[in-house]
C-alpha cells in the first residue's frame, strides 16, 4: 500500500446525505432539460446510441446538438467506472493509488503558468541609518522547457509533492503546436519518477506521447499496468457545453484505457451560479457528462471525477481563489465524488497574490486548510501557484511543501483509544506526584517518532526583519543542487530514435 | 562490572534521561535495567571515587547532551529529562560528597518566582538545568516574598540567589531581595541573578543585581561566570 499523501481520518461533510441527493436529482433534472450543448458529432451518436435524444442546432458557425441525458445513462456509466484508480509512476514506490470509498488525500502541482518567478537576493542600504540589509527582488521570465525541467525536478525533491501536473506553460521558440506534447512529457519523464499528469496540446500527438510511455514502462500492456502519464481533458466548456476537438480527444484517452481526468471548471458568478446549490448542481452535472462519454466509450476505463469549480472575482471576472465560496464548492465536490465512488480531483493552494508575502501565504493556507478536510483524492494546483495560477514560484513551491506537512499532520488520527488510557492515567499521575509536575520527559517519544509538528522552518533569527522568502531561496538552492534521476541511456537512445519532433538539447546523454 | 564499563552506562543513561530502573529512555528495551541511580550506587560500592563518578560520568553525559542539543539531534525535553538523570545520581552521591568533605558541587543556589508572581515553567526549567549542570539547587517555588529568601540563603549558606518574575508588575520585588540582602549584610556573600520575560541586563544592573539571563543556558553560563570569580568560598 502507498504511504504517500495523507489518510484524512473522518472527512468533513458539508452536506447531510438529503443535500447530496439533493444536489443529484438536480445534476440528474439539469442533464435532461436543458441537456448538454454538444459541438462533436461523435459523441452526440454515442449518446444517442445509449438511449440520449438529441436535437441539432446552428451556434454561430458551427453544428451542434442540445442532448437530454436520462437518468438511466448516467447510472450505467457510474456503475462501470471503477472506484479505484491508479497513477503510475517510474518508480512504483511514487505510484498514487486512489480509491473513491477510502480518503487519502494526494497532493500534486498544476496549470500552466505563463511565468516563473525568479527571486534573487539583493543588499540595500538605509537611506535612514546607513544600514544594509538583504531583500528579495522579484522578476518574472516566461515559461520555457528548461523552467519545466526544473520544476520536475524541484518535484521529485519535496516530499510533500505526489504527482507531478506540467505547470509551466514552455513558450521557447523552437516550440510549436505540432512538438510540444512529446517534448513536455518527455521533460516531465525525465526528470521525476512520480506521477506525470498532463493535457495533449495536438490530438495527433497522443499516439507519439503513448509510444514514448510504451517505450518506458516496456509496452502497452506494461502502461495500462502502470499508466506513468494520465490525461487531462477540459471537455466541458461552463455552462453545459461539450467541446468539440477535447471530446475528441477524451474519447481517444478512454479508448486507450489511460486514466483521464473529467475536468471543468465553471466560475462561480459568470460561467456558473454563484450560490453553492446551483454551483454545485452544474459542476457536477458537467463532470457527470463527461465521464458518461468516457464510460460509453470504453466501459470500466480509469475515470476521475475532475471538478475545478472556482469564484469569480466581483471586480473584474477573473478567477478568485482564496475565498471561502471556492473552498465550499471544492468541499461539495469531493462529496459528491464519493457519493459516486469516482476518485476525485480537486484543488488547493492558488495563490490570488502576485508574489510570495503574507497575502499569499493566508489565502495559500486558508484553502489548504479546508479542501483536503473533506478527502478528494488528489489536490491539484498545490506548489507555487501565484496570481491566480498565473505565475510559479519555485521557492513559493518549497515554502508549500510545509504548508502541506502540516496539513498532513492536521488530519490525522487523534489516537484517543481505549488501550491507551491506562498510560495516560498512569503517566498524569506519575507527574503529579513529582516536583516540578511537568510532562516534558514523556514528549520524547512522540518527539522521536516524528509526531511533535517542528514549526515552519523558514522564520530566521533576525528580529526586524522577515527572512522567510530568503530562507526559502537558499533551501531551493540546495535541492536544486541535487542530480536528477534521468531515465537510463538506452531509453533516451530508443525515445529519440523513434519519436519524432524531441528537441536534441532535452537529451541528457547528447554530447 | 568493570569501572570502565560503569562509567559508560551512566554516560549512556545520562543521555537516556533515565534516573532509574522504571524510567523509560529514548529508545525501546531500557525497561528494568538499571538507570543513573542505580549505577551511581554500584559505582560506589566499587569504590569509585565521587569525583570521577561525577566528571567522567554526569557531567561528560550532561555535556554530551548538550552538544546534541547544539546539533538540533536534542530538544528541551530531553535536555531537561537528561538534568533530571543527573540530579537523581547526584542525590545518591550527596551522603558521600559531605563525608568526604568536598564541596557540594558547584555551589549552593536558592531558586525562587518573586512575591505575587506565579509563573514557575521558566523558573524550573531553570533550577532542573542548574542541577544537571552540577549546582546544588534549592527550590523554594513559587510567590516568594524577599524575607522568606534572604533567610533560606543565610541558612543554607547560598553562594547565589536566582530570581525569576514574568510580571511587570512582580520585577519589582526583585529589587526587594537585593535590598534585603544588603540590610541582613550579607550582599557580599552572595550573588544574585535575575530572569524571566520583562527582566534584562539593563534592569538587572538598575537594581544592583550580579547578572541576568535569557534562558536556562544563559543562567547556567552566569552562575558559572559569577561564581568562578570569587564569591565562593
Ligand atoms: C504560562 C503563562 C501563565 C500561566 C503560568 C503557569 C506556570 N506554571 O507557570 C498562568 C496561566 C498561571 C498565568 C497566569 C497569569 N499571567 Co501569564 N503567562 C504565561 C506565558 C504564556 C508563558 C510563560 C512561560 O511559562 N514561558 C515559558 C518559559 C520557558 O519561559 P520563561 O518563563 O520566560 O523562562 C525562561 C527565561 O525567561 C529564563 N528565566 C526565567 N526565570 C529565570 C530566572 C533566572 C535566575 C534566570 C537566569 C533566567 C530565568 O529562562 C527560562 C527558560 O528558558 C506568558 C507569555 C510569555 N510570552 O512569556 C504569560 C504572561 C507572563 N502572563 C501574563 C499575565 C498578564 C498573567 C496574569 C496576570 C493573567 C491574568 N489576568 O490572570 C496571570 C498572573 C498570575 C500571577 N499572579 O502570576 C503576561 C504578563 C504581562 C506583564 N504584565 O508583564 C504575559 C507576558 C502574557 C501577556 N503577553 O499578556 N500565566
Amino acid at each position: 500500500m502507498s504511504e504517500r499523501g495523507v489518510v484524512v481520518s473522518k472527512p468533513y461533510e458539508r452536506l447531510s446525505q438529503e443535500q447530496v441527493e439533493l444536489v443529484h436529482q438536480t445534476s440528474l433534472d439539469l442533464l435532461e432539460t436543458p441537456g448538454i450543448l454538444c459541438y462533436n458529432e461523435e459523441a452526440v451518436a454515442l449518446l444517442e446510441k445509449a438511449g440520449a435524444t438529441a436535437k441539432k442546432t446552428r451556434e454561430g458557425e458551427h453544428d451542434a446538438w442540445w442532448v437530454s441525458i436520462p437518468e438511466k445513462v448516467v447510472q450505467k456509466a457510474l456503475d462501470s467506472a471503477p472506484t479505484k484508480v491508479t497513477l503510475g509512476a517510474r518508480k512504483p514506490e511514487n505510484q498514487v493509488v486512489m480509491d473513491a470509498e477510502g480518503s487519502r488525500v494526494y497532493f500534486g502541482t498544476g496549470s500552466e503558468t505563463n511565468y516563473w518567478l525568479e527571486v534573487e537576493p539583493e543588499t540595500f542600504v538605509s537611506k535612514q541609518d546607513g544600514r544594509e540589509q538583504v531583500f528579495p527582488v522579484m522578476k518574472k521570465n516566461r515559461g520555457s522547457l528548461e523552467y519545466l525541467c526544473r520544476s520536475a525536478h524541484l518535484a521529485e525533491q519535496l516530499e510533500n509533492l505526489d504527482f507531478f501536473l506540467r505547470n509551466v506553460n514552455v513558450q521557447d521558440s523552437d516550440i510549436s503546436g505540432e512538438n510540444k506534447d512529446v517534448n513536455v512529457f518527455f521533460a516531465a519523464l525525465n526528470y521525476t519518477t512520480k506521477p506525470i499528469v498532463s493535457g495533449v496540446a495536438d490530438p495527433e500527438q497522443l499516439e507519439n506521447v503513448v509510444a514514448m510511455a510504451e517505450i518506458i514502462t516496456g509496452g502497452r500492456e506494461q502502461l495500462i499496468k502502470n499508466p506513468i502519464v494520465t490525461f487531462i481533458t477540459s471537455v466541458i466548456k461552463s455552462p453545459l457545453q461539450i467541446v468539440d476537438e477535447t471530446a475528441d480527444k477524451l474519447m481517444a484517452i478512454s479508448k486507450l484505457g489511460l486514466p483521464v481526468i473529467i475536468s471543468t471548471s465553471p466560475q462561480g458568478g459568470s460561467t456558473a451560479p454563484i450560490e453553492e446549490f446551483g454551483m454545485a448542481a452544474q459542476v457536477n452535472a458537467e463532470t457527470l457528462a463527461g465521464i458518461v462519454i468516457n464510460q460509453l466509450t470504453n466501459p470500466g476505463a480509469p475515470v476521475i471525477y475532475g471538478a475545478v469549480p472556482v469564484r469569480a472575482r466581483m471586480d473584474d471576472l477573473h478567477d478568485m481563489y482564496g475565498v471561502p465560496e471556492f473552498c465550499h464548492y471544492n468541499m461539495i465536490c469531493a462529496q459528491m465524488a464519493r457519493y459516486y465512488k469516482v476518485p476525485c480531483y480537486s484543488t488547493a493552494g492558488v495563490g490570488d497574490a502576485k508574489v510570495p508575502g503574507v497575502q499569499a501565504a493566508v489565502e495559500k493556507m486558508f484553502t489548504y486548510t479546508a479542501v483536503p478536510s473533506s478527502a478528494p483524492d488528489l489536490i491539484h494546483y498545490a506548489f507555487g501557484l501565484l496570481d491566480k495560477t498565473q505565475t510559479f514560484s519555485p521557492e513559493q513551491a518549497v515554502l508549500e511543501n510545509h504548508q502541506i506537512a502540516m496539513v498532513k499532520s492536521l488530519y490525522r488520527e487523534s489516537g484517543v483509544e481505549a488501550g491507551e488510557a491506562g498510560r495516560i492515567k498512569s503517566m498524569i499521575e506519575e507527574v503529579m506526584n513529582s516536583p516540578y509536575r511537568l510532562y516534558a520527559r514523556f514528549a520524547r517519544k512522540m518527539l522521536r517518532r516524528g509526531e511533535i509538528f517542528p514549526g515552519f522552518p523558514f522564520e530566521g533569527d533576525l528580529e526586524e526583519e522577515d527572512q522567510t522568502l530568503l530562507a526559502a531561496h537558499d533551501k531551493l538552492k540546495e535541492l536544486e543542487k541535487q542530480q536528477p534521476e534521468h531515465l537510463s541511456e538506452d531509453i533516451c537512445k530508443r525515445i529519440f530514435e523513434q519519436i519524432p519532433g524531441l528537441l536534441p538539447r532535452l537529451n541528457p546523454y547528447a554530447k | 562490572m568493570l569501572k570502565e564499563e560503569l562509567i559508560k552506562r551512566i554516560v549512556e543513561n545520562v543521555l537516556q534521561g533515565r534516573r532509574n530502573k522504571d524510567d523509560e529512555g529514548i529508545e525501546e528495551d531500557y525497561a528494568g535495567k538499571a538507570g543513573v541511580a542505580e549505577l551511581v550506587q554500584e559505582a560506589l560500592d566499587n569504590g569509585i571515587d565521587t569525583n570521577t563518578i561525577l566528571l567522567e560520568g554526569l557531567s561528560k553525559g550532561m555535556e554530551q547532551v548538550g552538544e546534541k542539543y547544539e546539533t538540533g539531534e536534542y530538544f528541551i525535553p530531553d535536555m531537561l529529562t537528561a538534568a533530571e538523570a543527573v540530579e537523581a545520581g547526584m542525590k545518591v552521591m550527596e551522603p558521600h560528597l559531605a563525608s568526604a568533605g568536598e564541596s557540594e558541587g558547584k555551589g549552593k543556589v536558592i531558586m525562587a518566582t518573586v512575591e505575587k508572581d506565579l509563573h514557575d515553567i521558566g523558573k524550573n526549567l531553570v533550577s532542573i538545568m542548574l542541577k544537571g549542570a552540577g549546582f546544588n539547587v534549592v527550590d523554594l517555588g513559587i510567590d516568594v516574598p524577599a524575607a522568606r529568601i534572604v533567610e533560606a540563603a543565610e541558612q543554607e549558606k547560598a553562594d547565589l540567589v536566582g530570581l525569576s518574575a514574568l510580571l511587570n508588575t512582580t520585577m519589582v520585588n526583585m529589587e526587594n531581595v537585593v535590598k534585603e540582602l544588603e540590610k541582613k549584610g550579607l550582599r557580599d556573600k552572595v550573588k544574585v541573578i535575575i530572569g524571566g520575560a520583562p527582566t534584562s541586563d539593563d534592569f538587572a544592573a538598575e537594581i544592583g543585581a550580579d547578572g541576568y539571563g535569557k534562558d536556562a543556558f544563559a543562567a547556567i553560563r552566569v552562575a558559572e561566570k559569577l561564581l568562578q570569580s570569587g564569591g565562593k568560598s
